[in-house]
C-alpha cells in the first residue's frame, strides 16, 4: 500500500486550479492560431487576436484567463494501492486543495445554494468523479468550467430510432440555440449512451481531450468530422459576430445503454478550454 | 461601421446615433450587476426606496469580476451572459438606464425596451477579462457587499472596448445561423 500525504493532494490540488485558470493549454492556443488563419472574417480575426492578447497577459500577471474561474471539476483515478495519510479524506483533500487554489490564486468563489443564492465563498462543494484503477498511483484531471457555456449544455433521452441521424441534429440545433452565449468558438462533448447521469459525466470529461486528437475509434471519428463540420457552417463564429469557427473541436464519448434508450449529453465548453492534470 | 468614444453618463443623443456593429471606446464612471443584485434592485424600486447610483443615463456592466491581486484595482473583468437579466432590463430601460454590456443574445423585451426608450446593448469579448480588466482603473463596492463577487460595484474606466449589438432602432449585429448550410432544414 502506497501512503500519500493529504497535504501533497491539497497542494497539487491547490497548484491545478491556479495553473489551469491562468495558463491556456497549448493545443487551444495552436488551434486559435489554426482557426484565425482560415477565418476570411475581420470581426472573427479581431476577437482571435483579443484571446490571443487576452491568454499572454493571463500567463504574465496574477490575473485569471477568465473572471469565471469556474466550478472546480475533477476527475480523479485512484489507484486500488493507495492511502490517504494526514487524518482526511481523498475528498477532503481534493476540498481542501479548490478551498486553497481559489483563495490563493485570487480565483473567482463562484458556487452557491441553488435556491437562497448564498456563496458557499470558498468555491467549494468541488464537484469530484472519483474512478477506481489498478496501481499505486493518483491521477487528478481539473478542470474550470465556466457558468455561460455549462448552461448551454444539454442531456435527452432519443428513442433507438433516431439513431445517428437524430443525434446529429440535436447536436447542431443545440450549437444554433446557443448562438453567441456560450463564448464560442467552443468546444463540443457528446457524450452517446449509458445512462441519463453517465452521458453528461462522459461528455464532459471528453472535452479534456487534446483539440488536435483523432478519436482512436474509427467510427467515433467520422461522426466528430461531420459534426464539427456541420456546426462550423453555422457561421456563428467567434463571440458570434460571424465567421467559419463556431468550435474547436466536436469530442465524442460512448458507452452501451439500455436496449429501450438512446441517452445523449452535448456539454459546450467556452473557448477558454481550462483544464490540467497531475499524476502523484 | 463607425467608431465612436463616449464619456458617461451618456444621453440620448449619444445612444440613438449608434448602429448595430458600432465600435464605441467608453470612458467614465459604470456600475457592474449581475442576477443577485438585479433583484436586490428591483425590491428597493419595489419599496420606493433609493438606487445605489444614479440610473439616469447610466451605463450596466454584467460582470463578477474576480479578486484584485496585490496591486491592481480588480481582477479578471470580462462580460457574463446577458440573457439571465432581461427579466430585470426593461424596467430600468424604463427608469434611465443608458445601456447594459454583456455578451449574448437579449430577449424581445428587451429589445423593445431600448426602442422605446433609446437604449443600447452592448457586447464586450467574453473570456477576455485579463485584457477588459486592462481599461479599468478604478473599483469601489457601492452596495450589497454581503453578494460577493456579485456585489454592486463602481468602476471607473477608460477607453473601454465595446461593440453595438442592439441599437435603439431595432438593429443586431449577431450572425443568424445558417441552419440550411448546417444540414438542419
Amino acid at each position: 500500500m502506497r501512503e500519500i500525504p493529504a497535504q501533497t493532494i491539497i497542494d497539487a490540488v491547490a497548484k491545478l486550479c491556479m495553473d489551469a485558470n491562468r495558463y491556456l493549454p497549448e493545443d487551444v492556443k495552436k488551434k486559435f492560431a489554426d482557426c484565425a488563419a482560415a477565418e476570411t472574417s475581420a470581426a472573427a480575426k479581431e476577437i482571435f487576436a483579443q484571446l490571443k492578447e487576452n491568454y499572454e497577459l493571463a500567463a504574465e500577471t496574477a490575473l485569471p484567463l477568465c473572471q469565471d474561474t469556474g466550478l472546480a471539476i475533477l476527475y480523479v483515478d485512484v489507484g486500488e494501492d493507495v492511502r490517504v495519510t494526514g487524518g482526511k479524506t481523498l475528498r477532503e483533500a481534493i476540498n481542501d486543495g479548490v478551498r486553497k487554489g481559489y483563495q490563493d490564486g485570487f480565483l473567482r468563489k463562484s458556487v452557491c445554494d441553488p435556491l437562497t443564492r448564498k456563496n458557499t465563498g470558498d468555491n467549494t462543494p468541488a464537484i469530484i468523479h472519483f474512478d477506481i484503477v489498478p496501481g499505486d498511483k493518483l491521477k487528478i484531471l481539473f478542470m474550470a468550467k465556466g457558468g455561460g457555456s455549462e448552461n448551454m449544455s444539454r442531456v435527452t433521452m432519443l428513442s433507438p430510432a433516431q439513431g445517428w441521424e437524430g443525434i446529429k441534429k440535436f447536436v447542431v440545433q443545440r450549437v444554433a440555440e446557443a448562438g453567441p452565449n456560450p463564448c464560442p468558438p467552443t468546444v463540443v462533448g457528446v457524450g452517446i449512451g449509458g445512462d441519463f447521469e453517465l452521458s453528461a459525466i462522459i461528455a464532459k470529461k471528453a472535452l479534456a481531450r487534446k483539440l488536435d486528437d483523432v478519436n482512436p475509434d474509427p467510427k467515433l471519428a467520422e461522426m466528430e468530422k461531420e459534426l464539427i463540420e456541420a456546426i462550423n457552417k453555422l457561421g456563428i463564429g467567434p463571440m458570434g459576430l460571424g465567421g467559419s469557427t463556431t468550435s474547436l473541436a466536436v469530442k465524442i464519448a460512448m458507452h452501451p445503454c439500455h436496449i429501450a434508450s438512446l441517452p445523449l449529453a452535448v456539454n459546450i465548453q467556452c473557448h477558454s478550454a481550462r483544464h490540467e492534470e497531475v499524476e502523484l | 461601421m463607425a467608431e465612436y468614444t463616449l464619456t458617461t453618463p451618456l444621453q440620448d443623443a449619444d445612444v440613438a446615433k449608434l448602429r448595430a456593429g458600432d465600435v464605441v471606446k467608453l470612458t467614465g464612471t459604470i456600475y457592474t450587476a449581475r442576477d443577485a443584485a438585479h433583484k436586490k434592485l428591483m425590491e428597493l424600486l419595489d419599496k420606493g426606496e433609493k438606487l445605489p447610483f444614479e440610473l439616469k443615463g447610466s451605463v450596466i456592466y454584467y460582470v463578477g469580476p474576480s479578486p484584485a491581486p496585490t496591486g491592481r484595482p480588480i481582477g479578471s473583468a470580462g462580460p457574463t451572459t446577458s440573457y439571465r437579466m432581461d427579466t430585470y432590463a426593461p424596467r430600468l430601460h424604463a427608469l434611465g438606464m443608458k445601456a447594459s454590456v454583456g455578451k449574448g443574445k437579449r430577449g424581445e423585451a428587451v429589445t423593445k425596451a431600448m426602442q422605446d426608450h433609446t437604449g443600447v446593448y452592448f457586447g464586450a469579448t467574453g473570456g477576455a477579462g485579463a485584457l477588459l480588466s486592462q481599461r479599468i482603473t478604478h473599483a469601489k463596492v457601492i452596495a450589497f457587499e454581503d453578494l460577493g463577487p456579485e456585489a454592486i460595484r463602481e468602476l471607473t474606466v477608460k477607453d473601454f472596448p465595446l461593440l453595438v449589438i442592439n441599437d435603439s432602432v431595432g438593429g443586431e449585429l449577431y450572425a443568424k445561423p445558417d441552419l440550411k448550410a448546417a444540414g438542419l432544414e
